[in-house]
């Protein structure tokens, strides 16, 4: 007898299979969609107390297709109300029999279901509340609580991305060979934002969001289990899983924000660690480089050192040096310059800060003052530290992050 | 991210309005809110009662004193709120600019703070 949350993992790991055999026979995604939620929820009202059906999936798939019918049925019986003398669909060719015998996996459609909720026509926080709905199974009302946006405005943005898709003409299968990389490099991205969506809050009052980040990997997983020898899907499941690794230690018991450097590494999840470094080691002596895979190894040196003075730089900073030269973006900048700080000193660090200067993507942006004030302390500049952190403070809109910000610039008035 | 868009009216202004023109700011108000419910960007928001409704509430060494009227004394006041989710702030902007209000007086657009947060 499963347990109500067995239940749960067992209808989303369902929900993106129930959902791929009703888009291979009716093709219609987004009213697929609708029904297979439906089915969902109403084996989470009845399997807790009738128990789990013999064929879990094909009760799923049977249930939606019926739902599916109803509505076909209704909306057909509405147009030739509408419109009698031009029925355009004969009643037979329009319901089709429900596939009451279905019983056999005939192929795994998640993939395909990933590449279609992550399509390129609609936006990110789209490709990620359409992405956790069809291929997570979760409800509207999960979603919604947790990107803390009301029901009716998640639901909007649900329908609304199923209605682009439909638009855009998109058919369910896997994109040409051509197109086939960079759809799943959007694929990893959406999971990795849905990641740290969830991460990033588990320092809040607002604990169900860090369920995203379970959800996140547990999605990737998948993935990995589709696409085994990709370097970058295993180079992004490493990441998280080390990431979310360090979840226990990141806040104290007042809820602030604890530095990596200052992190109680006793703390830390020794079998996520482990996990995240083989599959990293895997990925970099098998696969060709990429840059979750680099960013997991710079996680993996981190997570290496019993203490944060026995971090290994060097090594820290080689990783960063490639990943600049493979992919070179803003962030990444800040953080090697925090490398370089650790190796050369604070001087060459700052040089390297201001080379993104005149980068109008980080102009104005609180994480170059936070760096720029950690590395003017470690000069010993305190007057300029000071002045570093608490403009970081005024500009950032994370009020964990202007806590930690408030209590450097406060350290160094004193 | 999210935005409060605070709108300001001055309203010896608003009431010296001709109806329709009155009647005009309001549904093109109304337009704007449809279409950000319609785009998923739509979180809340309201309309404020006349300011002289206000009641000011002042504590000073425990002692309550509740006065009549706004706290910040100014011609223009907060007529109405919405909260608004983006993508970009440059779509935050581009809807403060077409609301009606931000001809006549003007629309200001604040970021919300968020708990997450990311350790340095």
């Amino acid at each position: 007898m499963r347990t109500a949350r067995g239940i749960e993992d067992l209808l989303r790991e369902l929900a993106p299979q129930v959902l791929g055999a009703l888009v291979r026979r009716y093709a219609q995604f987004d009213a697929c969609e609708d029904a297979t939620q439906e089915a969902l929820l109403a084996a989470a009202v009845q399997w807790p107390a009738k128990g789990i059906p013999e064929n879990p999936r094909g009760w799923l798939v049977t249930v939606a297709s019926r739902r599916l019918t109803d509505q076909l049925r209704s909306e057909h019986a509405r147009r030739r109300r509408e419109d009698t003398a031009a029925a355009r669909v004969p009643a037979h060719d329009a319901i089709a029999p429900a596939p009451e015998d279905e019983t056999v996996v005939d192929r795994d459609d998640t993939l395909a279901l990933l590449f279609l909720c992550c399509h390129p026509v609609l936006s990110p926080a789209a490709q990620m509340a359409l992405t956790l709905r069809a291929v997570g199974g979760l409800t509207t009302a999960e979603i919604a609580s947790a990107f803390l946006v009301p029901e009716a405005t998640m639901a909007q943005r649900i329908s609304r991305a199923k209605q682009r898709i439909k638009a855009a003409g998109t058919r369910f299968e896997l994109p040409p060979e051509t197109e086939s990389a960079d759809r799943l490099r959007v694929v990893l991205h959406v999971l990795y934002l849905i990641f740290n969506e969830g991460y990033m809050a588990s320092s809040g009052p607002h604990l169900h969001r860090s369920e995203l980040s379970r959800e996140a990997i547990r999605l990737t997983r998948e993935v990995r289990r589709l696409r085994p020898d990709d370097g970058e899907v295993a180079g992004l499941l490493a990441l998280m899983l080390l990431t979310d690794a360090r979840r226990p230690a990141r806040t104290g018991p007042d809820g602030g924000l604890i530095p990596l450097a200052e992190q109680d590494r006793n703390r830390w999840d020794r079998e996520l660690i482990d996990e995240g470094i083989a599959l990293v080691t895997g990925a970099l002596a098998r696969a060709p480089l990429g840059p979750y895979q680099l960013q997991a190894a710079i996680a993996a040196v981190h997570a290496e050192a019993g203490r944060a003075e026995d971090t290994d730089w060097a090594q820290i900073l080689a990783l960063y040096e490639l990943l600049e030269r493979i992919s070179p973006n803003p962030m990444v900048t800040l953080n090697h310059a925090v490398a370089v700080a650790m190796v050369r000193g604070p001087g060459p660090a700052l040089d390297l800060l201001d080379t993104l200067n005149g980068d109008a993507r980080m102009a104005g942006h609180h994480r170059v003052d936070a760096v720029r004030g950690h590395l003017l302390e470690m000069a010993g500049d305190r007057t300029a530290a000071l002045a570093s952190y608490r403009s970081a403070a005024r500009r950032t809109i994370s009020l964990p992050e202007r806590r930690y910000l408030d209590a450097r610039a406060a350290a160094l008035a004193e | 991210m999210k935005y409060l868009l605070l709108i300001y009216q001055n309203p010896t202004n608003f009431e010296s309005l001709a109806d329709d023109e009155r009647n005009r700011l309001m549904n093109e108000a109304g337009e704007i809110m449809n279409e950000l419910a319609e785009s998923g960007e739509w979180v809340g928001g309201y309309g404020l009662a006349h300011p002289s409704t206000t009641k000011t509430v002042q504590v000073r060494d425990g002692v309550p004193a509740v006065t009549d009227g706004p706290y910040l004394e100014a011609k223009e006041h907060l007529a109405g709120f919405c909260l608004i989710q983006c993508e970009t702030e440059e779509r935050a902007v581009d809807i403060a600019k077409r609301w009606p209000d931000a001809r006549l007086w003007a629309v200001e657009l604040r970021p919300l703070m968020e708990e997450a947060g990311t350790e340095m």
